[in-house]
């Protein structure tokens, strides 16, 4: 017997991504802005190539966040095991310090009052906010924005480190693309694992993961666990602090702060129902390339009679199926097959999915005489845009690249075919058939993706 | 079941199995817990608020979005966007939830250490002050006492910008401001009275209540648009209007889109989404920007010209669209539009030129054909295809004002099919046209090519169509046609080929050619959806104009314009006040005094900070290898003097004496006014200011700046205004002209004065550059703590700003600011000015009969030609307009008679109000007593806002309707079904929730049925002419000074400074010289959250210079180090951002870095590095200085020079490490 769980979960159409970081600042705003937290942003956006927040936090073998594979072929943390975490709990080498942050600063604003009749103009200088020292700002939440200092810092990148081969940090050959980030409430958490205290759990109900404020012994386990590195340490208190999916919206209907406030209008909020007893055995499949489609197996078809029946059966309200069925998520992940995990190789079954993006031809193409027009040449162009494949494939599935060469071309399948449309030609059917969908398909996919509106998205 | 980790940790789970409560699953790695959440109760709590609020921003950007402010315990604590716009139909994507990062963190700033919270003063003055009013006994007489010593100026003046403010109290400081407007107004005059503040669409109540006071008292308002280099000069040239433009959601129906120096998710953040979700209906886009930019990652297609060629590729492509869509193939869609909807079918004069051949003259119009009467001369002639014969189509200028024009000013055509090209005729003779790229010179001729057109004798006259002009001008050949033709699209040495433009923008010449081919195919296919969104990366050039007549080239000859989906989107600046002609009646007091006086800013601060004093940039820079020499010798400040005297251009101060004595004296002399002064002038006896802009008598003496930062943001050629205007340090490095370099018209006095103004008065939020100059600063209210309106040409809606919390410590709004300084200046007034006449010079106004001054735009300058000057022909329109001075702040809280007796007026529609006032009357109520007695109360912030929407079409149906039935018995042609709605929206509508706007003629779009708004669509569909010459969109323009600058068609003019750039290059030293941008920031709008802790966290920290690796390496500069930037006009210190995503040989500061957050002294002035427009100065375009025909004539933000800053280098080089603040 199937023992099923609701879990809300988030897609990212990063094809949609425009960068502006309006997430980062209103979670910042509602959550983080307070004594402790000030190096905190439970919601961030970090441009690829780059090294992130904190820097570098996709290194494992520096990290070491997330499962491994044992050789007994059974999931392990990768920063040890419960004996070893006893161990080292008091002095715990796998953290990030605060320089991977950024040492968070503010300025003598008060100057440009106070300043007496002097030789020049004030200005207000910055001034650490750790050591209250005036300082040079060397580092910040976002410094390698829009490929900033990229010739210098982006070669860190530990993705691009991958695919080195592959890239060339030129500017005929420039490529960017945004990832936001918050955390991805995983369906096998290595931090809630790591937790010495207890303090971490997952919400029956919709799966959030959460630090019981209560119980928080602040041993930071969990710092080390996330490989994705979205759990933090305050300062203030001593406790461990994280993206709570806002859960004090979300229980009342709302939508998270950085989905509704996204202008870019692409993230997508909905239930997946899956099936809590196969998440270990998923998780702990051999071939990291095949755990994109263990984790989808886990998650179970809403409108199959069984999984409805089943999920009556472990106490899942009505009201929640019908939206499991209605779920945003579910069509993106399964009926389109656009969304992929981030990082799947980690074995912790993230919950937020992302589409990802199209780019730019590279101008080789375009001197050729390259007609963007032509569906033909669309696919053709899926191996010529800008951000290699190969870059996007190790960050959302495993380092195989065809899962995302799929996704890239059902994206220009559409547009190919709903032009068509927009222009009053005749729909053209073997546009939709050489991706494996239909034109009826690929047209709803296209208003979710396009269009759907609040209640759509949400 | 699956295992993980080792059988110690497993016992180690199972034991702690028993010590949880909840339910651990058979894997030992899943816990769910059920109840004791205390843990979580904190985010709960902090969730927790008292209630929202709906309020907007009121900065400088196209957002105009809709947001909750949450408060809590009567603090703001945060705020998100709202998401209940009106929906847009379902068939496309909705508005929500707009916003930027940037307004999510503008809370920061209620309560933050950078808050003005108290007025505050420089503490010299105020000693000095209270010391002489204490001795004096009046506040006037103390104001005049010290600023008129000119030690005591001096002791203030320069230690202006380096700290030494002091509170002071609100009455205090009222007075003080007070004393110097009486003081001023009363000894120089009231037009050296100025006030600054612009973009009224991003807060209209704001922006009206200090314009009001300003306009009554008699002070002059400055323009924003062309200063900011917004303005598109090419919009009045082309389209007769300032700029229109479609809404954002109208990019949805574009089929292709070109994103042409506009990076749309930076500066169009709550827009962008509809670019990237139209690509997903399959319209492709292409970005053309010279850097890897934020748009570029979504287009199909990039394309990296060099900067400031742009109008280079855009000719090319003109080019294919010429050859393949109207020579090679007829494409009939596009040739119906242009021969309906543009200049092209109309004849054009040939002129024998002196140097022989032709050149193209004036157009042919009725007079040429021997018509009577005055408007025969506006009346453009084209040939009848059927008939063989000269045609006069209603729809021109001649039809507009007439008596015999009314029901004909419309496009219609009847059976005329007009004759687009003459090819069939037998004749054809080459013409002479200039050319301006790099490459001219060395070519053979010179500067000049000769190209053949077809001709006819029509009057006796030899003509051409425009059309047969514009494909010489494109090189576009035709068989027979004499002259140097391209070969073909790789001839790379002729203009204006795909392979000569890969020389000039790197652009590979078959892109070019590709791309202007799917753009046309698509319009084609499409009826018109093919578009082109412009930015300030193409907009803020010396030379923009042309490289927008060459971008509306290529979307006017493919019918795009008019169209929703297609035409030009050009989205710079915030121009767009939908309720305009009610804000317009309050901002300029138009219900109380008229005209007001309205003063183009580029040319005013070039004047008054002196920067004139350094221009060696000749007039004849810009002169065509063809012109007749008119502009040899004369510099731009010479030109400007002669627009001025001529009456093309406002300018004031405008005489070198007090307008208040003149009117005195018009009036002792029994005689008119207009002529009185005009002869006064013409004997000597009378100068215009502008001709000795450093005589004391000529200063402006008092500038208030509020809702601005003129000081941190648009003050091209920064440095220049600290020495000059403001009298204190500055790293000016430039040397003022030498004697053979000075202008020929103005005085040039030795010393160039140090301190113009007595008074600079700023009311912000916030510590700026201009706050930090100030000598009084009044603290504003912000955004979440007042009433007030906003618009945007991005969204159709109009919505309101609500207060969150009172104001807070002593701040106040800017309506509440400005009437405390009208009391305190009124009271003042009554004993030191009482009722005065005032001597107004008002220039030759657009859509006004005064465009029709002068016939064929023949330049008739009254000092060269020894004639009369005529008052509204060739000399300003002389008023004289009575000002009740001690009733100032009585007036301004009352909306005036004037409304009511001579309607409201815009773009050539007067609107009659009367039944509006009376209803104002019982919404806002009446005033009791005193100058405006049973006038409607404008007594309140909410009043002001009432009154705005109940003057205005777009938002009281009553007076749209009305508005059309007025412009259908001047066209003839059906406009019933644009506005019938009769709505009237009330500002409580407007806090509820944003609301729609009307379809009303003060805009060219329409918006009936819930369709997107596009610019001109009313235009096509109801045959209304454009405000032009011709009635249509302008592809020639056969103005005086355009055929001078040889740019009366589109043309390729290449950024200036290219050469200077070559010869910085070799005297770089250890530094590294490159081409000096300042595009708009990601992380600010404009110079506002460039200094927000949250924006600061995000970027990186403080002012930044980006550049490319090869340019950094050049210089020795690494990324993060401290450099200096460096150039003729000023400093910058900053840290570098080195970047692959840089082109070599260019560097961006975005703007508006200024000087108040983490800016070191620079080692090489050792003073404080300057703010990002520190490294540039003005220089005046003489086109845009050209007034009184046609769409050529000047209206406010309409036309104008534009203060460019594009066309700047400087020398980068890498400093020590050690800064020192």
């Amino acid at each position: 017997m199937t023992r099923v769980m609701a879990q809300l979960a988030m897609v990212m159409n990063l094809d949609k991504c425009i960068g502006c970081h309006t997430c980062s600042v209103t979670c910042k705003q509602a959550w983080t802005n307070r004594a402790g937290m000030e190096y905190v942003w439970f919601n961030n956006v970090e441009t690829r190539p780059g090294q992130g927040y904190p820097r570098t936090y996709q290194d494992q073998e520096k990290w070491k966040g997330g499962w491994e594979l044992g050789r007994n072929g059974r999931l392990r943390l990768k920063a040890g095991g419960r004996l070893r975490k006893l161990l080292t709990i008091f002095a715990n080498p796998l953290m990030p310090s605060i320089n991977d942050y950024y040492e968070p600063w503010t300025y003598d604003y008060d100057r440009l009052f106070s300043a007496p009749v002097s030789e020049d103009t004030p200005v207000a200088r910055p001034r650490s906010l750790i050591t209250g020292e005036p300082t040079k700002i060397r580092w910040s939440a976002n410094w390698d924005d829009n490929l900033a200092g990229a010739p210098e810092l982006a070669p860190a990148d530990p993705v691009l480190r991958k695919v080195s081969g592959e890239v060339k940090l030129e500017f005929e050959r420039a490529f960017m693309f945004y990832l936001p980030r918050i955390c991805e409430h995983c369906l096998n958490p290595s931090c809630v694992a790591s937790c010495p205290s207890g303090a971490m759990y997952k919400r029956s109900e919709d799966g959030i993961v959460l630090v019981d404020q209560d119980r928080c012994r602040g041993w930071r386990m969990c710092v080390t666990g996330c490989p994705y590195k979205k759990v933090y340490f305050n300062h203030r208190t001593g406790k461990a602090e994280k993206c709570t999916f806002c859960y004090p919206r979300v229980e009342v209907g709302i939508p998270t702060v950085c989905a509704e406030t996204c202008v870019g209008r692409l993230r997508y909020i909905g239930l997946i129902l899956y099936d809590a007893d196969r998440v270990a055995e998923a998780a702990s499949v051999k071939d990291e390339k095949a755990l994109l489609e263990a984790q989808k197996s886990v998650m179970l078809d809403p409108h199959d009679p069984e999984v409805i029946a089943a999920a009556r059966e472990s106490g899942i309200p009505e009201d929640w199926l019908e939206a499991a069925k209605r779920s945003p998520i579910h069509k993106l992940i399964f009926e389109y097959g656009v969304a992929l995990p981030l990082h799947p190789e980690y074995r912790t079954m993230p919950m937020v999915w992302y589409i990802p993006p199209l780019s730019p031809v590279v101008d080789v193409l375009t001197n050729t005489g390259h007609d963007g027009e032509k569906a033909g040449n669309l696919f053709g162009a899926i191996d010529a845009l800008r951000i290699p494949i190969g870059y996007l494939a190790e960050i959302f599935s495993a380092g195989d690249p065809e899962p995302v060469r799929a996704v890239l071309r059902r994206l220009a399948a559409m547009r190919s075919y709903m032009r068509d449309v927009n222009l009053g030609r005749d729909r053209d059917e073997s546009i939709a058939a050489e991706v494996g969908m239909t034109g009826e398909t690929i047209e709803e996919m296209y208003r979710l993706l396009a269009i759907a509106a609040y209640n759509e998205r949400y | 079941m699956s295992r993980i980790d080792g059988p110690v940790d497993d016992a180690l789970l199972k034991l702690g199995r028993h010590l949880r409560r909840g339910q651990v699953g058979e894997d030992l790695r899943t816990l769910h817990q059920i109840g004791g959440r205390r843990g979580d109760v904190f985010y709960r709590d902090r969730w927790s608020h008292d209630k929202v609020v709906r309020s907007t921003h009121g900065v400088n950007c196209t957002g105009s979005c809709s947001w909750k402010v949450y408060v809590k315990d009567g603090i703001i604590t945060w705020e998100a966007q709202q998401t209940d716009y009106p929906s847009v139909g379902g068939d496309r994507p909705e508005y929500e939830p707009r916003g930027c990062p940037r307004g999510a963190a503008f809370s920061w700033y209620t309560y933050s250490p950078t808050r003005v919270r108290f007025p505050y003063a420089r503490g010299v003055l105020v000693e000095m002050y209270r010391e002489a009013k204490a001795r004096l006994g009046d506040p006037v007489a103390a104001w005049a006492e010290i600023t008129s010593d000119p030690d005591k100026r001096r002791r203030y003046q320069s230690i202006r910008g380096k700290g030494g403010l002091v509170r002071v109290t609100w009455e205090e400081a009222a007075e003080i401001v007070a004393a110097a407007h009486v003081h001023t107004i009363k000894t120089y005059g009231p037009d050296r009275v100025a006030g600054f503040s612009p973009i009224p669409a991003m807060s209209m109540a704001s922006h009206a209540v200090g314009a009001r006071f300003i306009s009554m008292i008699g002070g002059t308002m400055l323009s924003f648009y062309d200063w900011y280099a917004d303005l598109p000069v090419a919009s009045p040239q082309v389209f007769g209007d300032q700029t229109d433009v479609p809404e954002s959601a109208d990019w949805w129906d574009a089929a292709y889109l070109m994103l042409w120096g506009s990076n749309v998710p930076v500066t169009r953040t709550p827009d962008a989404h509809y670019m990237a979700e139209a690509r997903y209906r399959g319209q492709k886009v292409v970005v053309m920007a010279p850097d890897y930019n934020d748009a570029a990652k979504f287009a199909d297609e990039w394309l990296a010209p060099h900067p400031g060629t742009d109008g280079a590729l855009a000719m090319a492509m003109g080019h294919v669209i010429l050859k393949e869509f109207f020579v090679e193939r007829e494409t009939p869609h596009f040739v119906d539009y242009v021969k309906r909807f543009t200049d092209l079918p109309f004849l054009v004069r040939l002129r024998e030129h002196d140097g022989g051949g032709y050149v193209p003259g004036k157009f042919l119009t009725a007079a040429d054909l021997g018509e009577e009467g005055e408007e025969a001369a506006f009346k453009t002639v084209l040939l009848d295809r059927r008939t063989g014969e000269p045609v006069v189509p209603g729809g021109s200028l001649g039809f507009r004002y007439s008596e015999e024009g009314q029901g004909r000013w419309n496009l219609d055509l009847g059976d005329v099919d007009p004759t687009l090209t003459l090819i069939d005729e037998e004749e054809a003779v080459p013409v002479s046209l200039p050319r301006f790229d790099p490459a001219a010179e060395a070519e053979d001729g010179g500067g000049v090519l000769h190209r053949g057109v077809p001709v006819r004798r029509v009057g006796g006259h030899l003509v051409t169509t425009v059309f047969d002009l514009l494909l010489a001008q494109y090189g576009v050949g035709r068989d027979g046609m004499p002259g140097q033709w391209p070969a073909g699209y790789d001839d790379p040495a002729v203009p204006y080929t795909p392979a000569w433009q890969e020389k000039i923008t790197s652009v590979p010449a078959a892109a070019a050619a590709r791309i202007a081919r799917e753009f046309a195919r698509n319009a084609e296919e499409s009826k018109g959806r093919s578009m082109i969104i412009l930015g300030a990366g193409t907009n803020h050039w010396f030379h923009s104009d042309t490289m927008y007549r060459a971008f509306l080239a290529l979307v006017t000859l493919t019918g795009c314009q008019g169209v929703n989906g297609g035409g030009w989107a050009h989205y710079v600046g915030q121009e767009k006040c939908r309720p305009i002609t009610g804000w317009a009646q309050l901002a300029f007091g138009l219900d109380w005094k008229r005209p007001p006086r309205q003063m183009i800013g580029t040319a005013y601060f070039y004047l008054h900070t002196d920067q004139w004093r350094y221009d060696a940039h000749t007039a004849d820079v810009v002169a065509s290898p063809l012109g007749s020499g008119v502009f040899n010798g004369k510099t731009s400040v010479d030109l400007l003097s002669q627009s001025a005297r001529m009456g093309w251009m406002p300018s004031y101060p405008t005489f070198n004496r007090n307008s208040l004595d003149l009117a005195d004296e018009a009036e002792a002399s029994g005689r008119e006014a207009g002529p009185y002064i005009a002869e006064q002038v013409q004997a000597g006896e009378l100068g215009f200011a502008c001709e000795d802009p450093d005589a004391p008598e000529n200063w402006p003496r008092v500038l208030t700046v509020w809702r601005a930062n003129l000081l941190g943001s648009s003050a091209k050629g920064n440095e220049y205004f600290l020495r000059h205007l403001l009298g204190t340090d500055s790293s000016v490095r430039a040397e003022e002209l030498g004697p053979d370099q000075r202008p020929k018209d103005v005085t040039w006095r030795e010393e160039g004065p140090r301190g113009k103004l007595d008074l600079l008065l700023s009311l912000d939020f916030r510590m700026t550059s201009t706050t930090l100059f100030s000598d009084i600063v009044l603290p504003a209210a912000t955004w979440y703590e007042k009433h007030d309106l906003s618009s945007t040409d991005m969204h159709p809606f109009v919505h309101a700003f609500t207060p969150a919390i009172d104001p807070p410590w002593q701040t106040r709004t800017d309506f509440a600011a400005f009437h405390a300084i009208a009391k305190a200046f009124s009271t003042l007034a009554r004993t030191h000015l009482g009722v005065r006449k005032d001597l107004v010079a008002a220039p030759l106004l657009h859509d006004t009969p005064d465009e029709l001054a002068n016939p064929h735009g023949l330049v008739r300058d009254w000092r060269e030609t020894g004639q009369t000057p005529v008052p509204g022909r060739t000399f300003p329109k002389v008023v004289v307009v009575e000002r009740d001075y001690g009733a100032i702040a009585e007036q301004m809280a009352a909306l005036g008679p004037l409304a009511d007796r001579l309607g409201a007026t815009t773009k050539g529609i007067t609107f009659d109000v009367e039944a509006e006032v009376e209803r104002l009357r019982r919404i806002n109520g009446t005033v009791h007593g005193g100058v405006a007695e049973g006038r409607p109360s404008l007594a309140t912030d909410v009043q002001m806002c009432e009154t705005i929407l109940a003057l205005s079409g777009t938002t009281n149906g009553h007076l749209a309707a009305q508005g059309f039935a007025t412009l259908a018995r001047r066209t003839g042609t059906d406009m019933s079904g644009l506005a019938d709605e009769h709505r009237q929206i009330t500002f409580a509508d407007t806090q509820a929730r944003p609301v729609p706007v009307i379809t009303s003629p003060e805009w060219s779009g329409s918006e009936t049925d819930g369709r997107r708004y596009s610019a001109f669509t009313i235009n096509l569909e109801h045959r209304k002419p454009w405000h032009t010459l011709t009635g249509r969109q302008h592809f020639y323009l056969d103005h005086d000074w355009m055929q001078e600058a040889g740019e009366t068609m589109p043309v390729y003019r290449p950024p200036l400074n290219t050469a200077a750039l070559v010869d910085a290059a070799a005297g770089a030293g250890d530094g590294v010289a490159v081409r000096y941008l300042t595009p708009h920031s990601k992380w600010s709008i404009h110079s506002e959250y460039q200094d927000n802790l949250l924006m600061l966290t995000l970027s990186r920290g403080g002012p930044t210079i980006w550049m490319s690796p090869a340019d950094a390496a050049r210089a020795g500069i690494s990324d993060n180090d401290w450099v200096e930037a460096v150039n003729r006009n000023g400093v910058v210190v900053a840290r570098a951002v080195v970047s692959h995503r840089m082109p070599d040989g260019t560097v961006y500061m975005y703007h508006a870095q200024e000087r108040v957050v983490d800016v070191p002294k620079s080692e090489t002035s050792g003073r404080r590095g300057g703010i990002h427009n520190s490294l540039t100065r003005l220089l005046l375009k003489p086109t845009h200085l050209i007034g009184g025909y046609a769409q050529l004539s000047f209206a406010f933000n309409y036309l104008g020079p534009t203060g460019h800053q594009r066309d700047e280098i400087t020398v980068i080089r890498r400093r020590s490490q050690e800064v020192d603040y």
